[in-house]
């Protein structure tokens, strides 16, 4: 069902469900950014409709309210474990098409891979997902290529047209809240991407030959190994261990899990002093690969969904769709060396 | 029959060459930073009434060279617009600068452009300016954006040194470890992991922002708040060169301002009153009052923020003939 609300009936309909629900969106942390006097568009509660940011890209994804970036799972001391609280309300997540896709890859990695990651899917369980609709691309989306610009599975949608907000509602649970407060009745289809400047050519042939190509080798250089194109990607789904034994009760800790990135030092590090993965460049190759060609082998899909924000926030301006790009040439070359 | 006041003339920023006849004039730019339209009428007044030269200061001003001193009039008349645009305090309309010792503040690019700033040096240097200029006493001031300090502050009587508060959200940090080796390595040292977390040493920090800048994940962010460290009374010249030590680290703009207009209050008070052309170092008046007499006057209803710390004792070292 469509509706059209003003800002005062949508605020009503945020405050209704704020009683049962915890709300996050992309906002605008002033002062947040890594610059001086620069801001940071990330997910963080919203308690108004105008804090949620609808004409930009935000720099970190959705995930962290699926995945916190720090997790305690649980706190032992000495015979006795308890588990981590989970947390007290449902909540909802106010995201775009390319991160909506992002949520069946993370879904596929902590439900479908095996077996069900506990503190995953209580969360996940959780919570229902608002779309945000996507008038024009932001710069570096490749989202058309990968197939990501337009999604249904949504609990409802949300266009901004300067005076009211379109809604597109499929959720029985906020049936009753927009049928309070809506101004008007109407069809709404949610505004989506149909075409973006970048372009991405993934192409069919690719084998692990690939991993021979000189294609790889500038990124020893370029890359400075800071992981920020993991932290930012609504995908990667690598997380470590830390178990803690606190300073002041050696006999009291707690276990958590943090996100990990395959770009830092550490990621291939094993028992023995070994380390798999040591240039920049291989793991580049490995990140690249993940995203485009291994993930798909095994489930028919690319993981990669184009939001493009590992290209936005790499500080050495390395460009990940355009390491996409270079494949194509690579298989050729490393097809003549085989020949 | 030239009959010139050569005091006057270098109070208007002028100067005495070595070519008789012949001056220099000199524009003061703070913050060292202006809409590129006043170099084109720099260029005028160089082609019109110097001699097509201009040369960059080591304050960040310009000096144009070849003026004849019938001259300066006419260029005080061009420098009129330059003055205003740059929202100089000036007491006599169209007569050009109003003093000219209190030099130039100089600052780095600061953060409008320069990722390590920690404030807008440029605008900063601009509130000093207008709450000091016009003065003729000898002071000289400079703004850096962090403490690579690439603005030398230290070679000045008051530095101001940017610096921000880190603040470090435990629930965003990974463990990657990319803020305590930077910081190891590029500044400090204040950084150490327990328990895969990160503990900040608030005594050896110096809010130079190497965690923000490196933390993939945006853990570390900058404070509100903008702090600076004031840095006191360095100098270079012939009897006693010497770098400026460190006076108050976290301190806030409004003090700065106020520390720098109380000392104009002390040096006026305690200047040699037979220094050559009424101009003294205020390091040597320092060295002779003692630091606290003039730690005195310079916190006189100053406000400082509570996290501020101030050097209790000051020792300068420096070069001595």
């Amino acid at each position: 069902m469509g509706y059209s609300l003003n800002i005062d009936n949508m605020n009503t309909v945020i405050k209704k469900w704020s009683e049962s629900y915890l709300i996050y969106a992309p906002k605008c942390f002033e002062g947040g950014g890594t610059f001086s006097d620069t801001d940071v568009v990330r997910y963080g509660q919203i308690e108004n409709v105008e804090e949620i940011v609808f004409n930009k890209k935000s720099d970190f994804s959705f995930k962290e309210v699926l995945l916190p970036i720090s997790e305690t799972l649980f706190y032992f001391t000495e015979d006795s474990v308890k588990e981590a609280d989970e947390r007290k309300k449902k909540a909802i997540i106010f995201l775009r098409s390319c991160d909506l896709h992002s949520v069946r890859r993370l879904d596929e990695i902590y439900l479908n891979n095996g077996f069900e990651d506990y503190y995953y899917k209580r969360l996940r369980e959780n919570v229902k997902f608002i779309l945000l609709g996507c008038k024009s691309s932001f710069e570096n989306c490749f989202c058309v290529d990968m197939q990501t610009n337009k999604v249904d599975s949504y609990h409802a949608s949300i266009d901004y047209d300067g005076e009211s907000f379109l809604i597109d509602n499929k959720c029985s649970d906020f049936e009753n809240d927009f049928e309070n407060s809506f101004n008007k009745k109407q069809d709404v289809i949610p505004s989506y991407v149909t075409e973006n400047h970048v372009k991405v050519n993934i192409p069919d042939n690719i084998t692990l030959d690939i991993i021979k190509s000189k294609m790889w080798d500038e990124y020893d250089s370029r890359c400075i190994s800071c992981g920020r194109c993991n932290f930012v990607c609504p995908t990667c789904t690598c997380f470590t261990m830390q178990d803690i034994f606190y300073t002041d009760n050696g006999k009291a800790g707690e276990r958590r899990r943090v996100w990990a990135s395959c770009m830092v030092d550490g990621y291939t590090d094993v028992a023995g002093g070994g380390s798999y993965r040591k240039n920049n460049g291989q793991r580049m190759r490995f990140k690249v690969l993940h995203k485009v060609y291994d993930y798909k082998k095994r489930n028919g899909y690319h993981m990669c969904v184009g939001c493009g924000r590992c290209d936005d926030i790499c500080p050495q301006y390395i460009s990940y769709s355009n390491c996409i790009n270079k494949l194509e040439n690579a298989m050729k070359e490393v097809n003549e060396i085989e020949s | 029959m030239m009959d010139l006041n050569t005091k006057q003339l270098k109070r208007n920023a002028f100067r005495v060459t070595k070519v008789r006849g012949y001056t220099a004039s000199r524009i003061r730019v703070p913050g060292g930073h202006m809409q590129s339209k006043y170099l084109v009428m720099l260029h005028e007044i160089a082609e019109k009434y110097g001699n097509g030269t201009i040369h960059i200061t080591n304050r960040q001003g310009f000096e144009i060279p070849g003026i004849k001193f019938e001259s300066m009039p006419e260029v005080n008349k061009l420098l009129q617009p330059i003055i205003e645009g740059l929202d100089i305090n000036q007491s006599d309309k169209g007569q050009g600068y109003s003093a000219a010792g209190t030099r130039n503040i100089t600052a780095c690019i600061g953060n409008q452009v320069c990722p390590y700033g920690c404030y807008d040096t440029t605008n900063f240097a601009r509130k000093i300016e207008k709450a000091v200029f016009p003065h003729n006493l000898h002071f000289k001031i400079a703004l850096t954006g962090c403490h690579n300090d690439c603005a030398k502050v230290r070679m000045h009587d008051f530095g101001i040194i940017g610096m921000t508060m880190p603040q470090y959200d435990k629930d965003k940090c990974v463990n990657c470890g990319a803020c305590v080796k930077k910081c190891e390595k590029k500044s400090v040292n204040a950084l150490q992991t327990v328990n895969y977390k990160v503990e900040r040493n608030e005594g050896k920090c110096i809010g130079c922002g190497e965690c923000v800048l490196n933390c993939p994940t945006g853990a570390w962010t900058r404070s509100k708040e903008k702090y600076y460290r004031l840095t006191l009374l360095g100098r270079s010249g012939k009897k006693n060169p010497r770098l400026a030590e460190n006076y108050v680290k976290w301190i806030d703009e409004e003090s700065i301002i106020k520390i720098i207009k109380n000392t104009y209050d002390y040096v006026e008070k305690y200047i040699d009153p037979n220094a050559f052309e009424g101009k003294e170092h205020i390091g040597y008046i320092v060295d002779r009052t003692g630091f606290k007499e003039y730690e005195k006057w310079a916190l006189k209803d100053v406000k400082l923020p509570e996290i501020a710390e101030v050097s209790t004792t000051m020792y300068w070292n420096g070069i001595k003939y």
